[in-house]
Parts: structure tokens; sequence; C-alpha cells
């Protein structure tokens, strides 16, 4: 028996979303008296293999296929988990990972447990939480399978440091006809932006701002704090900024810890995508939006008077050592 | 070109949801469903490409006789024809697993649905469905252009997109951005009456999971108010109070 657990790489190095995935993993491993066992796919040097030590795990798998694409990945992780006797197969919740996990857990006939946000319940049987009804409720799901795959919504398990001696074996990766249909042409970063669904800390504005030529102190504020931005679903729909920005029903659910929401009057559908923040500010010149009933902090207050405020704040408390 | 979209009956976005007391059963009564957001993207570039290539696009749906005014609408809309697998759709793998059993009877080129169903959220059906037809899948696209026998996509990843391309047939699920929804009209609602929706028998499907209990988010303390001229105060009283900064 094992805990396999997929580590994703981007450019090479771990996101933090792994090593939450390997916490995780070695808290369900040791529970279960087995040991945890990584999976990288892709170029990634030895060094940074090793960084997996760190959070628990002994061996590390690592393929690097020909190509790389949600098909290839999951033929890897599925016949490391056959080899391995894994009876848990645990995969970030990210884009990649969403596109992964469900072919992973068809390839094990296993069953799988989606955006999982905390510890599974395995006192009697194996019960999964997960998000559900875009952010209004949670979902208590019963794995019945012997082999079971998991997918862990970033920001919602602590990385634990566990460190142990790191073992790296090299897996093979060969890339069947089938699985070379889908080709990667092009990878294009917003640079220097925090990743939405990852982030920490998270500035969001609404049609508060009253334009997107407003937008550069938002801008401002989310690079002084190391977050990332957001918008509310009007904003987006008149184009005043990319629908990949928009948090939501309809649009991406987050749960960073910090949710700073400005000009943003929360309307139910984007308080089910924000409601899982672990701490809510909401700034508003309404006191009576309805966003402060869903808020920790508030502050009734112009945006464009407030805002500056803020980010002089943010600079003094980053340049006192924060 | 023969399209197939794969649609969803889910609560309508402003509906509030409730629980049995015991919290074991979800609660439908007074509650709206309407076709899932992100399946009406897709059913609208479904549209798109099949005006452009004198296409027809079917829609198919695993539920019971009370979801049809969702397939109605999607016929409406404009889809061809419909599909009703008559079950309950219990998890995504039952799901993937009606929709493909009808694929392999009948064939398509390119199968649209949409990224996620705002109520389980877990985005897996589609891929789901393309690991049994043995497909592709692009999962978060946000954009989708057809040349000849190759689709090529943007798909939203971590902190950007990346461009793909891939040869039909495949799964493409469809994000914010890919077409503009359509609204239907008179003449739309009217022949959506008679346009067909043949039902068909579920497959069996081994239970691998089971949906035990539900819970709603904990309810936050009441708001604390910090006037407007102290703003800069916030951050220290987040350290101080929360430790998350």
């Amino acid at each position: 028996m094992s805990v396999l657990v997929y580590v994703e790489n981007q450019d090479g190095k771990f996101r933090n979303a792994a090593f939450e995935a390997l916490s995780f993993g070695n808290a369900i491993a040791t529970s279960l008296g087995t040991g945890m066992i990584a999976c990288s796919i892709g170029k990634v040097s030895d060094e940074e293999l090793k960084c997996a030590g760190k959070y628990g795990a002994s061996v590390i798998l690592s393929a690097s296929p020909e190509l790389i694409n949600p098909q290839v990945c999951s033929g890897i992780l599925s016949k490391a988990a056959v080899s391995e006797k894994a009876t848990v197969v645990i995969v970030p919740a990210s884009f990649f990972g969403k596109a992964v996990a469900p072919r992973v857990a068809v390839k094990l006939k296993a069953a799988y447990g989606d955006n999982v946000v905390e510890l599974p319940q395995m006192s009697s049987g194996f019960i999964v939480k997960k998000g559900a009804y875009s952010g209004k409720a949670f979902e208590y799901v019963e794995l019945l399978s012997e082999v079971k795959v998991i997918s862990l919504v970033p920001n919602s398990f602590k990385m634990v440091e566990k460190p142990v001696e790191i073992v790296i074996k090299t897996v093979d990766a060969t890339v069947s006809d089938p699985e070379k249909a889908l080709k990667v042409i092009d990878t294009v970063r917003n640079t220097n932006k925090v990743s939405l669904p990852d982030a920490e800390i998270v500035v969001s504005a609404g049609r508060g701002l009253k334009g997107p030529e407003n937008w550069g102190m938002i801008e401002e504020l989310a690079s002084v704090l190391g977050a990332a931005t957001a918008c509310s679903k009007p904003v987006s729909d008149a184009g005043w900024r990319p629908h990949s920005e928009h948090v939501g029903q309809t649009g991406i659910a987050i749960s960073p810890n910090l949710y700073i929401a400005i000009g943003i009057s929360g309307a139910i559908q984007h308080l089910a995508g924000v409601s899982n923040s672990k701490v809510i500010v909401v700034i508003n010149k309404d006191p009576e939006a309805p966003f402060f009933k869903a808020a920790d902090y508030g502050i009734v207050g112009d945006a464009f008077e407030v805002v500056p405020k803020l980010i002089e704040a943010a600079k003094k408390f980053k340049a006192a050592g924060n | 070109m023969k399209i197939l979209v794969c649609i969803s009956n889910v609560p309508d976005t402003t509906a509030k949801i409730n629980f049995s007391p015991d919290n074991k059963n979800f609660i439908s009564s007074g509650v709206t469903f309407i076709l899932n957001p992100y399946d009406e993207i897709a059913l609208s570039k479904a549209l798109d490409i099949a005006t452009a290539s004198a296409g027809t696009v079917t829609v198919i749906h695993v539920g019971d006789a009370s979801t049809e005014p969702t397939i109605r609408k999607a016929l409406a809309i404009g889809a061809h024809d419909a599909v009703r697998v008559n079950a309950d759709p219990r998890d995504a793998l039952f799901v993937a697993s009606q929709i493909a059993a009808c694929v392999k009877s009948d064939s398509y080129d390119l199968i649209l649905c949409g990224r996620e169903s705002s109520d389980h959220n877990s985005s897996s059906v589609p891929v789901m469905l393309a690991e049994l037809l043995g497909l592709p899948c692009v999962l978060f696209a946000k954009s989708l252009t057809l040349e000849g026998n190759t689709a090529k996509m943007d798909n939203e990843i971590a902190g950007g997109k990346e461009v793909v391309s891939c040869t039909l047939p495949l799964v493409v699920c469809a994000s914010e951005g890919m077409a503009e929804w359509k609204i239907p009209n008179m003449r739309g609602i009217m022949s959506a009456r008679t346009k067909p929706l043949r039902v068909v028998d579920a497959v069996e499907v081994p239970v691998l999971s089971l949906i035990t209990g539900y819970d709603k988010p904990a309810a936050r303390s009441t708001v604390k108010l910090i006037p407007a001229d102290a703003a800069g105060e916030l951050f220290d009283t987040l350290r101080a109070e929360k430790k998350i900064i």
C-alpha cells in the first residue's frame, strides 16, 4: 500500500499546490500506516525533485515524456499507482490537475473525490468533503472503491514540513500515438502576476470603480501585497477586465486567506465564489451594500479615497519587514 | 460537422441552496432549474460552428422527465435534436458513461461541454467522457476556431494561457468568452416543442461513490467596521487579529 501524490511543476519548479498536496498526502499516509510516494512529470532538476522529501515523500518518481498533456500525464500516474500499489492518489485541483485526475480515476476504476477541502474521514469508510453549489455548500462524498483518486483545492491545506531522505527513480514515459493528438503550440504567462486560484491574497474590484482606466490603483495595491487581481461579473462582461479575472458563481471560485473587495455590492452569485475566503474585507461607499453582511471587516467609504490610503499603508507595512 | 453538446440542469444562480434538517438531502422545492450557464456558452459556440459548416447540433442530458424544460430551452436556442438518458445523474462517472454509450452508437466530430456545472463544480464529466472514448479534452477553452479537421484553442492554465491544437474528434469545454449567449426568439420557442427529443434507457455503471450529506459554509460573525479615515490601520489589524498577513 502507498499514497501517491502528483507534484505539479511550472517551468521546472514545484508549485505551492504540489507541496500542499504532499502535506495532505503525508497526513493520510500516516493515518493509513503507509508511505508516501511523489510523482513528477516533465523536466525538473534533481535538486528540485529532492524538495518533495521536505514534505515527507521517501521516493519521487520522475518521468520526462516527449510531450505533456493530460492524457500523457494520466497514463504515467495510473501506471505509477499500479506499480506502487497506491490506494490513494492525490492531484492538486489546479486547471491542469482537474484535466488529469478524472482520467486517472477512470483508468484505475477508482472513485474520484474532486475539489476536496480537508482531510477525509477515515474512521468508518472514506468520506471526503468537497465544495459544491459554487461555494454555497459542501458535499460529503463516500468513496467506495479500494483505490481512491482525490483532487485537493489550492490553499485549503497548510504546507507542513516533515523532512525525510528521498530517493529519485526515473520511470518510463513512452507516449503512444493517440496521446499525441493534443499539442501545446505556445504558452503565454501573465508576467509578474500571481495566479488567481493559488493566490493567498486577492484584491478584487467591481463597478464601483467606474471604468477600466481606474484599475491602476487596484493593480498597485495587489502588487504591493503580492496579491492576485480579480473582478466581479459586470466588470468582465463590460470588457473592463479579462474573463479570467471574474470570480463568482459563473467565474472562478477562490479560497484565499484574504479577499479584499472594492466597489463590489455583493450579489449572491459573487458571494458564492468567494465565501470560502478565510477573511473578507469589503470597501464600499454604500453602507447598505449586501456584501457587508458577508464580510469580516468593512470600510464604508469612496474607493478613490480609501484605496490610495491602503496602498500607502501597505507599503509602510511591507517596509516594516512584514 | 456533427456536434454533440452535453447539458446539465442546475439550480438558478440566484437560488438559495437548502438541505433537509438532517443535512442528508438537497431540497429542490422552490428552486428554479436552468440550463447550466457554461453549457449555454458551449451550445452557442456549437450553433455558430454548425451555421458556418452546415452542421447539426444534438444536445444530450442525463436526467428524469422533470428536466425536459431545460432540454426544450436548448432546442429553443437552436439545437436540432436532443437525447435524454432517463436516469438520476448520481455521479460524474455515471453521467459520463451514459453519454459515452450514446456517442459509441452515434459518432460525433466534436463534443462540447461547459467547463463545470454550477451544482457539483467538479469539471469531471467531460474529462471522464473523453477518457472513456479515448479522446483528447481541452477543459478550460476560452476560444475555439476550426480549420478543416483541426481545432485551435486558448486554454486557461495557472497564471496565463496556452494555445493548443488538436485534430478532431475531441471534447472541448467552454469558458466565458468562447461565445456570446444566445436568447431564444419566438420562432425558436415554438419550433422547440416539435423538435425530436429521444429518450433512452441508462446503461449500468458500477457505484463507486455516494453523497452522504451536505453542509453550508460557517456563518461569519458580524462585520467589524473600520472608519474610512483610519483605513490605513487595516493591515496592522489583520495581522493582530487574524494573523493572515
